[in-house]
């Protein structure tokens, strides 16, 4: 199979610090690809070359190559914008705008141009459904976002980030602020959603990684130690560090 | 512990309370400075205030005097300068917290911005004779007054903008980066409608302290005796505040209260526009709740 | 769910070009009104300085512009404006400094709840207003004591400016108090200190050069002052240190000035913008001084 997201010799620099060495990785499609490794490895500066969020800090820079779909992010022609459109992401804590629920899921349609009630309430309830809120919020979906839960409030945003329909979701250790039970919820959302979406995840539970991804990378100071199906990274890594860090005995 | 010992230990607490009262006088000196003028000024004020006060024009006569013309010409001055300050401070706040790149020349005016904060109000007046009155020839006109005290409250509404932007969660602005939006529209998405209230707050109190500034209108050349209400912005002028300077100075001592009673009615406009602030700022920030 | 058509963004990176440099206009305003500021003063300046010579100018004990035979000697008003500093600062620095102790120190929270309020209030007084508390009230108080006090006298302004720059004082010290770590004054406490050698001795120390800056913008701002020593300082110039007397002030000249019928382009007319000149650099200078002392030595906890 051809991959969604390939990742070739790519090195990423906040000013002269590499935070990122030599990094090359294939992203198959509708697959939940994880990111394990330690604070500070770079999992989640490489989450955010992937939809260029890292444009916004001053004095970073990206060499190499990352294309989505064959064609290369980084490229003079490439509206970052237009990327994010495609490349949705979920953040580390729920971020729901001071809006009502309704407003949070059409927010980046309507910046988008699209205006249609008919379109809009559509998406509202479909998103709903599929990160199965609808019922819990379906009479309140005119009330602040702010009501809800933590958990329901990271729902919604996974839900406001599906109703861009983007091809592929970036997710940033999405349940590290939820409790056990959201948790689970998100977990299942996830493997449901992975049927239509190409998922990345950011995490530092191992167990999450092993319960949902089918890839698994493992990241250590910047570099990829190892790369490739969950099951096999789990069972039988090949580097000393990655069985060092799956078994615990990581600082 | 011997006698010594508790002798120093009883002085070092006289001390202390000595001290705490007396801090403590500093602290309501304040408020009892502005009892005092309250009471004074009402007192003074408030058999002068009529409604006879309000709708006619100055006149030699104490009796006869009002604040018609100063009243009208601080709104339509108000109005104008709220107009030209508002769009204009809060696009430089914007600017200089979302678009701006961090280097010497973002520096340069963050200073600047600074400074003119500092720079006394009457030499805005100058500045206004020289460059509005004369050079631009819009003569000694409403117009020449909005522009100058619009050019004097634009730094406190740009920092105040400028702290409320800062306010918003990083996390907000992301997450509409995220969903494909341009920077304009997450300014106009998330940054602005969260921060509204803080900037709103700033600007009604930079419009307020505009309300009562004197000096740089008699600068532009306000006057002091207006028998007529401006009809254009080109339109000859007084304010509220002059009018108030002008009975204070006039020698019979009755035109004191006449003053008084004009003070009372900046002040409850001053205390409206605050307390307008603040009720505008609570139910935005009731409707974002819901 | 069905496949949704975006419009193309290429409108809408027009629109993102306009709009940024339209912010980036606004911004530079502020660097014309700096500009336009000291041309319109320098130009008038240059014109006065053609008839007067700067150290006539500066030097001269008599300041008789508008007379014959007319002298144009700035001193005079500048004493009128020191001894309104004089008086202010008598008034406003250790007040202020008080009432900031007192806020960050020693307030409960209620009370710190009800009296910053109050003071946010004094500040929002306009100036006008306390020019006729200061022609009405303080003076009265003035002349009862000492008969002899001109109606119009430095002393009253001077208090008044003073009341006004109080809250200006006291809540620039009072952030600069509450910016002192915890962790320094428990330290204090737990040697059994007093709240009073706290203060003293741990508090004011640490937040000292704050409080330097605070006070220099009193003066700076008591120096740029207008409307109260219009109405109640008088309109002599005189080079005296008696309060009592009827003096000028650079501000108050320039308001007298600007309410007659002065000409364009006579020498009064650039009377005033020589001493608006010297006003705005004297202050200029304060407030630089004063940011100054805040980074130099702004502590790092």
């Amino acid at each position: 199979m051809e991959p969604k997201i390939k990742i070739r010799d790519m090195n990423f620099y906040y000013g002269d610090n590499k935070a990122l060495k030599d990094i090359n990785m294939n992203i198959y499609e509708k697959k939940i690809t994880a990111f394990i490794g330690p604070s500070g490895c770079g999992k989640s500066t490489f989450l955010r070359t992937l939809n260029r969020m890292n444009d916004f800090i001053e004095d970073t820079r990206v060499e190499g190559k990352i294309t989505l779909d064959d064609i290369d992010i980084y490229s003079k022609d490439i509206d970052p914008v237009e990327l994010r459109r495609k490349v949705g992401m979920v953040f580390q804590r729920p971020n729901p705008f001071p809006k009502t629920i309704y407003e949070n899921i059409v927010y980046g349609l309507r910046k988008n141009g699209v205006n249609d009630k008919q379109i809009l309430d559509e998406v509202v309830e479909d998103t709903l459904k599929s990160v199965a809120l609808y019922d819990e919020v379906k009479d309140k979906i005119h009330k602040s976002a702010l009501e809800l839960s933590g958990g329901q409030q990271q729902r919604l945003c996974i839900a406001r980030a599906i109703a861009m329909q983007p091809e592929v979701i970036l997710m940033d250790e999405p349940t590290s602020a939820l409790d056990p039970i959201s948790t689970m919820k998100i977990e299942e959302l996830l493997l449901d959603l992975k049927e239509n979406y190409t998922i990345i995840i950011v995490t530092h539970s191992m167990q999450q990684a092993a319960r949902i991804s089918d890839e698994t990378a493992f990241f250590l100071n910047g570099e990829v130690i190892e790369h490739g199906e969950t099951k096999v990274i789990f069972s039988n890594p090949r580097d000393k560090r990655t069985e060092d860090y799956i078994t615990g005995r990581f600082g | 512990m011997d006698n010594k010992e508790l002798q120093r230990i009883k002085s070092r607490k006289l001390k202390n309370s000595v001290f705490h009262g007396l801090i403590f006088f500093c602290t309501i000196f304040g408020v009892i400075v502005l009892a005092l003028l309250l009471y004074d000024i009402l007192k003074k004020g408030l058999p002068w205030l009529t409604i006879d006060f309000l709708t006619n024009f100055p006149s030699r006569f104490p009796k006869k005097s009002g604040i018609f013309p100063g009243l009208l010409g601080s709104l339509w001055i108000i109005l104008l300068t709220a107009a030209l300050a508002f769009p204009v401070g809060v696009g430089t706040a914007i600017y200089l917290e979302e678009y701006a790149k961090e280097n010497r020349f973002t520096e340069f005016i963050k200073l600047n911005i600074a400074n003119l904060a500092g720079v006394p109000s009457i030499i805005y007046g100058m500045l206004g004779l020289a460059v509005f009155v004369r050079a631009l020839s819009m003569g000694r006109s409403v117009l020449a007054a909005s522009f100058t005290m619009a050019l004097l409250i634009l730094p406190i509404i740009i920092i105040s903008s400028q702290e409320a932007i800062r306010s918003v969660p990083s996390a907000l602005k992301q997450a509409s980066f995220a969903l494909g939006t341009t920077k304009w529209q997450t300014v106009t998405g998330v940054i602005l409608p969260y921060a509204l209230p803080g900037i709103l707050t700033g600007t009604i109190l930079a419009i307020s302290r505009a309300l009562g500034e004197a000096a740089p209108l008699i600068v532009v050349g306000a006057l002091t005796y207006v028998s007529f209400i401006p009809k254009t912005p080109l339109d000859q002028f007084t304010t509220l505040p002059i009018q108030i300077f002008n009975w204070s100075s006039m020698p019979k001592r009755e035109f004191q209260n006449v003053a008084a009673a004009g003070i009372i009615i900046l002040l409850g406009i001053l205390l409206l526009a605050n307390s307008t602030a603040i009720i505008l700022r609570d139910k935005y920030q009731i409707k974002i709740k819901d | 769910m069905k496949k949704i058509d975006f419009k193309s963004k290429s409108g809408m990176q027009r629109n993102e070009k306009i709009v940024s440099s339209v912010l980036f206009l606004f911004g530079i305003i502020s660097i014309f009104t700096t500009f336009g500021i000291v041309f319109s003063l320098f130009e008038e300046t240059v014109l006065f300085f053609k008839e007067v010579s700067i150290l006539d100018f500066l030097t001269g004990k008599e300041w008789t512009p508008l007379f014959e035979p007319a002298r144009f000697g700035v001193l005079p008003l500048v004493f009128g404006t020191f001894l309104i500093v004089i008086f202010s600062s008598i008034i406003s620095l250790p007040i202020g400094l008080g009432s900031a102790i007192y806020l960050s120190e020693y307030a409960p929270k209620k009370a710190r709840k009800i009296l910053k309020p109050i003071l946010e209030i004094l500040a929002g007084v306009p100036s006008i207003v306390y020019g006729y508390f200061a022609l009405t009230t303080i003076t009265p108080i003035i002349k009862s004591i000492f008969p002899d006090a001109s109606v119009y006298n430095a002393l009253s302004a001077g208090i008044a400016v003073g009341i006004m720059t109080i809250p200006m004082v006291s809540s620039l010290s009072e952030d600069a108090m509450m910016a002192v770590p915890n962790s320094l004054r428990q330290g204090a406490y737990g040697l059994g200190s007093t709240k009073f050698e706290v203060a003293t001795k741990i508090v004011i120390p640490a937040a000292f050069s704050s409080i330097m800056a605070s006070f220099i913008l009193a003066i700076s701002r008591a120096i740029g002052e207008t409307m109260i020593v219009a109405m109640a300082a008088g309109s002599t110039p005189k080079m005296t240190l008696n309060p009592l007397e009827s003096i000028q002030t650079m501000t108050g000249y320039i308001v007298q000035i600007s309410l007659g019928d002065v000409p364009y382009g006579s020498i009064g007319y650039k009377t005033i913008f020589a001493v608006g000149t010297l006003l705005f650099t004297i202050t200029f200078i304060l407030n630089i001084i004063s940011r100054t002392i805040v980074r130099k030595f702004r502590r790092v906890y």
